[in-house]
């Protein structure tokens, strides 16, 4: 995802540099800089800190704070399964063991390095048609075992 | 001339197939030598049912409901394009008595056009509010929000016009329209929809309150689960000011407000309005004590009108039609409608906004037509997940703030998700302490470490340990985080929990080796 400026690597400073004035704040900086690079670096923590001329804890705290933003890259596929209430009552809990048994994996936090990375999502809005899962942003609903391997399948490809 | 289909752009509608769809209509009507115009409008609500594709005929719009991908190819040749009957067909869509029924108001717009055509919103009524509103000395403006009876829709049911009030009598150089957009709660998709499917008439709302309170900022706090969301919001609020509405000079009034939209990045506690004021600051949303309230002192300390997606989206209507007509809706103090969001395990989920004083019931067996699975019902919680969970023998409570309350319930966010009887609900209750382990803000001790607590003493109850005494312990448990946390999280977490003891015992009595796993 890295960019580059005038034949040089984009820096977090590069990255900070065209943020609007009233986007000048730690959460957008952070969101910013993800968006750029997948991930948030502590050398990025220290670009944040010193662009806003804050403290590193106060950038961490903020980092640390929303389950959006990572510390680690970001994998290829990143699927949320809904585990709220309202998939509950269809199925979520039936799904992420079948899940969990046809991928080898835990649905649960954020990984490093894994090309696939099941999360546990609290609610997608789609709750009079779960189970519902995120797959890189898509929304997919009535999810059963087969659904969610097509839809992992065609983010591997690159088709959506 | 070419036929017109319409096909919805709804995230939900998408979830199961609708750009596929789409796509195949138009593939396979051009391969027949078939014009069509294939619009892609918000949803109409009635989710069992979508891809809902819908076809103009000179009768009216003729709808088809599910459509699979597979089924364009036999629907075309069956005559869809013509609106002839098949077996998917539900005939005139204004007809469906599911919506026909329907009181709408807020979402009277949706899914009846393309959401960013914006002479579609014009001919649909849009901008007459607003247009009133400008036209109107402010204090009147604020009389009418008052006599409307409009109380806050994200779930503390605050009357609209007393906070309008409030802000307009402040005395500041700058002050802010933030519209909480942040819908966490399970079971719960009506801002979703609305913002996907009608946009303008939630900017509308925010002009509305921006001009007559004096603010010439509005933001958006939308939640980063809802991606189609915010990139509509985006260019409606693009449009809008091409338009000229919303800008530096709204409609030529002389009056400036300009809206911005922004991503939230995955926290439940920013749903609450002082959370959320901190979050758009840039910092962690951490709840703030009130007083001071956020209409005195709220972004960046200065008076801020918070309200929720449904509050603002009510107020185009209240300005075009004149409160009475809202006013005249509903019971005692709840006043107008409520979009409630039918979820969970039922067969005809979806949208449906109705006057307060429905029943439970009616919503849950008339209009949802009870289980999708087919079995009874067990188990209703109302107002998301910090909302009670009701036995199938409570239903015929009406629908309204107060009503809900004496039965120990809340209205919420309008949100009501059904479950079967094979629903365990010791199991629902821990979930309800484990969400708020996950999703507590941190800011205070009953609701960081009560929830944790509770997690442990549950399971300790359902694996048969000291049963008696634990249960004593998980509702002094629950007393501590209801009276010693500052918000809802903390404070309402009990509610299912202990909904969930109170209606459904016998399930934290089960034989342990009886039980399923979690």
């Amino acid at each position: 995802m890295t960019g580059r400026t005038f034949g040089r690597q984009l820096s977090a400073a590069d990255a900070l540099a065209t943020m609007p004035i009233e986007e000048r704040l730690i959460l957008p900086c952070l969101q910013r800089i993800q968006s750029s690079f997948g991930y948030i670096t502590d050398d990025s923590v220290d670009a944040v800190a010193e662009f806003l001329n804050v403290s590193r804890a106060e950038v961490i705290g903020v980092l640390t704070y929303y389950h959006d933003l990572r510390r680690t890259p970001a994998p290829a596929v990143a699927v949320g399964v809904c585990v709220a209430e309202a998939c509950q009552a269809v199925g979520a809990r039936s799904l992420i063991a079948d899940i969990e048994a046809d991928f080898q994996t835990a649905i649960g936090a954020q990984s490093s390095g894994a090309p696939i990375e099941f999360i546990k999502a609290y609610c997608l809005g789609n709750c009079a048609l779960g189970p519902a899962i995120m797959v890189n942003r898509r929304l997919i609903g009535r999810c059963d075992i087969d659904r969610v391997r097509a839809a992992v399948r065609e983010a591997q490809e690159g088709n959506r | 001339m070419s036929v017109r289909v319409f096909v919805p752009g709804d995230s939900a509608a998408c979830s199961v197939g609708a750009d596929e769809v789409a796509a195949l209509i138009a593939e396979l009507a051009a391969a027949r030598g078939i014009t069509v115009e294939v619009i892609r409008n918000g949803s109409r609500g009635m989710l069992w049912l979508e891809p809902f594709v819908e076809v103009q005929t000179p009768a009216g719009r003729i709808g088809y409901g599910p459509v699979a991908p597979g089924d364009v190819a036999s629907l075309i040749d069956a005559g869809l394009l013509e609106g002839e009957d098949h077996a998917l067909g539900h005939g005139l869509v204004e007809e469906i008595g599911w919506l026909a029924r329907q009181q709408r108001v807020s979402f009277a717009r949706v899914g009846l056009a393309d959401p960013l055509d914006l002479d579609e919103y014009r001919n649909l009524g849009g901008l007459a509010g607003l247009r009133r509103a400008l036209k109107t000395p402010v204090d009147e403006v604020v009389g009418d929000i008052l006599a409307s009876g409009l109380r806050g829709r994200g779930g503390a049911g605050f009357p609209a016009g007393i906070k309008w009030r409030t802000v307009l009598e402040a005395d500041a150089d700058q002050k802010f329209v933030c519209c909480n957009a942040d819908e966490g709660d399970s079971g719960t998709f009506a801002d979703r929809m609305l913002m996907e499917g009608d946009p303008f008439t939630l900017l509308e709302g925010m002009a509305i309150a921006g001009v007559t309170i004096g603010a010439s900022l509005g933001l958006i706090y939308v939640r980063s689960e809802y991606p189609a969301a915010i990139a509509t919001l985006r260019t409606a609020v693009d449009i809008a000011r091409v338009d000229g509405w919303l800008g530096a000079d709204v409609s030529g009034s002389g009056r400036a407000f300009d809206v911005r939209v922004v991503e939230g990045a995955g926290s439940y506690v920013c749903g609450e309005e002082t959370a959320m004021l901190e979050s758009l600051e840039g910092k962690r949303g951490m709840v703030r004590p009130k007083p001071p309230i956020p209409a005195l002192q709220g972004l960046f300390g200065k008076p801020t009108l918070v309200h929720n997606v449904l509050t603002l989206s009510a107020v185009p209507a209240i300005m075009a039609e004149g409160p009475t007509a809202y006013q005249s809706l509903g019971v005692d103090r709840s006043r107008g409608t409520q979009v409630f969001q039918l979820a969970g395990n039922i067969a005809r989920g979806g949208i449906v906004e109705l006057a307060f004083g429905v029943s439970l019931r009616e919503l849950v067996e008339d209009f949802g037509g009870a289980t999708r699975s087919g079995r009874p019902v067990r188990a209703v919680q109302v107002g998301g997940p910090l909302g009670a969970y009701l036995p199938e023998s409570a239903l015929d409570v009406s629908m309204d703030y107060e009503a809900l309350a004496a039965a120990g319930s809340m209205l919420g966010h309008g949100g009501v998700v059904v479950f079967d009887d094979t629903v365990d609900m010791a199991a629902q209750a821990r979930f309800a302490m484990e969400f708020c382990a996950v999703e507590s803000c941190g800011k205070c001790t009953p609701c960081r470490i009560g929830s944790t607590r509770g997690v442990e003493v549950i399971d300790k109850i359902t694996a048969g340990v000291d049963r008696a005494r634990n249960l004593e312990l998980l509702e002094e448990l629950c007393e501590t985080m209801t009276d010693g946390s500052l918000c809802a999280m903390g404070g309402l977490t009990p509610l299912p929990v202990r909904s969930a003891v109170t209606h459904f015992g016998e399930d934290f009595h089960r034989p342990v080796n009886g039980r399923q796993g979690q």
